[in-house]
């Protein structure tokens, strides 16, 4: 069926064997490779979860900034879906508006936008405004562009339904392309929200001011030599992706059940 | 497209080709009008242009030669795929051209529910298209032309893709709606029997570029029972559109 490839029965157990392995690997690294002095590169996993985790001043510290974080990753998030839906709605409408603006948009998907955060920290200063900013420029292009490959993707025999009944652009924009487009702005979506939670943990390392996010927090214990914090703020940083990952994975498998198994479509 | 008001026909075809962009001729020379309650079927060979002529009746596309007249208030079209909205149910599929019409809900609710059981799946109104056999998909794409009570419904081969017996079902059952709504009809089909049992006359197209090679009336009226089917007379016409079809021996 799947070119020869076998589905496991079970399919969290071959990535729990790995992440199992790829713990003692790391204390393999830690006990046999590192001398105990310096065994701070790379401290052992239950030193981290001690320190990082289990002491009540360094946790809350730690989940205060990865509540500011993911509270800049979602409003960034969400502003660029509103943006970024908005904005390829608009080029859906004419190629020439199409053409006209993709190049910009092109342009801001290659200029590295999180070089640019010094700048528009000396703009807009370095606070919660800023933060937002970068991680909207920075998940706003995938969103715009599987948007509107979704608003344009739609048959040709549904849009003969819907000339059929003198659909106007309205009706057939909200009744026919958005619906059709979910799917597509859901791997939009997906995509962007990892680039959000980047956005706003790399963003982080340049805002000195204010509250620390956990990007400045990763910055304080690399600089203080605090290694198990680091370990565990990296730790939370990467949770905080994957759980973005995977929550947008679940809407959107709910949201557009139709579409994986559908050909009733045509 | 141009009223037919003129000519007291639902759709009316004068000296009608149709030339694609890309230099395909598709139909030429058609002369065909359907009058108010006419069943009309059209059968020929693949790719000779008989989507193209519900296309042009529809006013989907436009003719190259000639004039296409109609007159119809409201015009159902059954595609050759069911073309269902696979993010809604059946009910709200089958709601769909009310809603862009502007009816009213409870209006169009009852028109739904009413052509829901014309086709026999009021059991299935929640479920959506991708759970359905296509068959019964098909079902819902024709439930969904009826709903604006179209004065000329066109089809193109809706049961083409069903086996023998859910196809004559469903031909039963176009007929019981036909004889009780006496639309005008435009019905492409494949199936010499079926373009017999269900029309007042059958055109036949020829290969590409389709021209009118023939028609055929058919003497039986409306209700028009199954056992039609296996008349003397109904076998003879079947057998003159199929000689037709396989054109002149040589
Ligand atoms: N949009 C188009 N552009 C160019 N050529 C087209 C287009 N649509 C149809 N044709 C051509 O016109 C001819 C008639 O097509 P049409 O779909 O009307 O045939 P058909 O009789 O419905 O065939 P079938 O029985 O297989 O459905 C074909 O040769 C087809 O390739
Ligand atoms: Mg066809």
């Amino acid at each position: 069926m799947n070119g020869g490839r076998t589905a496991p029965r079970r399919p969290w157990i071959p990535p729990l064997v790995l992440f199992v392995v790829m713990i003692g690997v790391w204390y393999a690294v830690s006990y046999l490779l590192l001398s105990p002095d310096r065994r701070f590169l790379l401290p052992p996993p239950h030193a981290v979860v001690q320190v990082g985790f289990l002491d009540a001043a360094n946790r809350a510290e730690l989940l205060t900034g990865l509540r500011l974080s993911t509270e800049v990753a979602l409003i960034g998030l969400a502003v660029a879906t509103v943006v970024g839906v908005a904005l390829a709605i608009v080029m859906a409408q004419a190629t020439w508006i199409e053409r006209s603006l993709h190049p910009y948009l092109v342009i801001l998907q290659t200029i590295p936008i999180l070089a640019l955060v010094p700048l528009f920290g000396f703009w807009f200063g370095f606070g919660f405004f800023t933060r937002v900013l970068v991680c909207v420029l920075i998940a706003l292009f995938p969103i715009v562009t599987n948007t509107l490959f979704g608003l344009l993707s739609v048959d040709q025999a549904h849009h003969d339904l819907f000339t059929l009944q003198g659909a106007g652009r309205l009706a057939r924009l909200w009744k026919l392309q958005l619906p059709a487009a979910l799917p597509s702005i859901f791997t939009g979506l997906r995509i962007s929200a990892g680039l959000a939670v980047i956005g706003a943990v790399v963003g982080d390392f340049f805002f000195r001011q204010g509250e620390p996010g956990i990007g400045a927090l990763i910055d304080l214990y690399r600089g203080r030599l605090q290694s198990e914090q680091l370990f565990a703020a990296v730790a939370l940083a990467s949770l905080l992706g994957l759980a973005v990952f995977l929550a947008f994975g679940a809407l959107s498998r709910r949201v557009t059940d139709w579409h994986s198994t559908q050909d009733g479509g045509h | 497209m141009v009223l037919a008001q003129t000519i007291g026909a639902a759709l009316s075809f004068s000296g009608v080709g149709k030339r694609y962009g890309d230099g395909t001729e598709a139909l030429s020379g058609i002369d065909l009008t359907v009058a108010p309650g006419e069943f009309i079927s059209v059968i020929g060979p693949s790719g000779c242009g008989k989507s193209t002529l519900l296309r042009l009746a529809a006013g989907l596309t436009t003719a190259t030669q000639g004039l296409v007249e109609r007159d119809a208030r409201s015009v159902g079209y059954v595609f050759q795929d069911p073309t269902l909205l696979p993010w809604r149910s059946v009910q709200a599929n089958v709601e769909l051209f009310g809603e862009l019409n502007g009816l009213p809900k409870a209006e169009r609710r009852r028109r739904a529910d009413e052509a829901i059981a014309l086709v026999g799946l009021t059991e299935f109104t929640r479920r959506r298209p991708h759970t359905l056999s296509g068959g019964m998909r098909m079902r819902v794409s024709l439930a969904r032309s009826l709903t604006l009570e179209p004065e000329l419904l066109l089809l193109d081969e809706p049961f083409g893709s069903l086996d023998e017996i859910t196809r004559e079902r469903l031909n039963d059952e176009l007929l019981r709606m036909f004889g009780a709504r006496r639309f005008a009809a435009l019905f492409v089909t494949h199936s010499v029997a079926e373009a017999v049992f269900l029309a007042t006359r059958v055109i036949v197209l020829s290969p590409r570029p389709g021209r009118i090679l023939a028609e055929f009336h058919v003497p039986f009226g409306y209700p028009r029972p199954g056992e039609a089917r296996f008349s003397q007379e109904f076998a003879r016409i079947a057998s003159q559109v199929s000689a037709c079809l396989r054109g002149p021996l040589t």
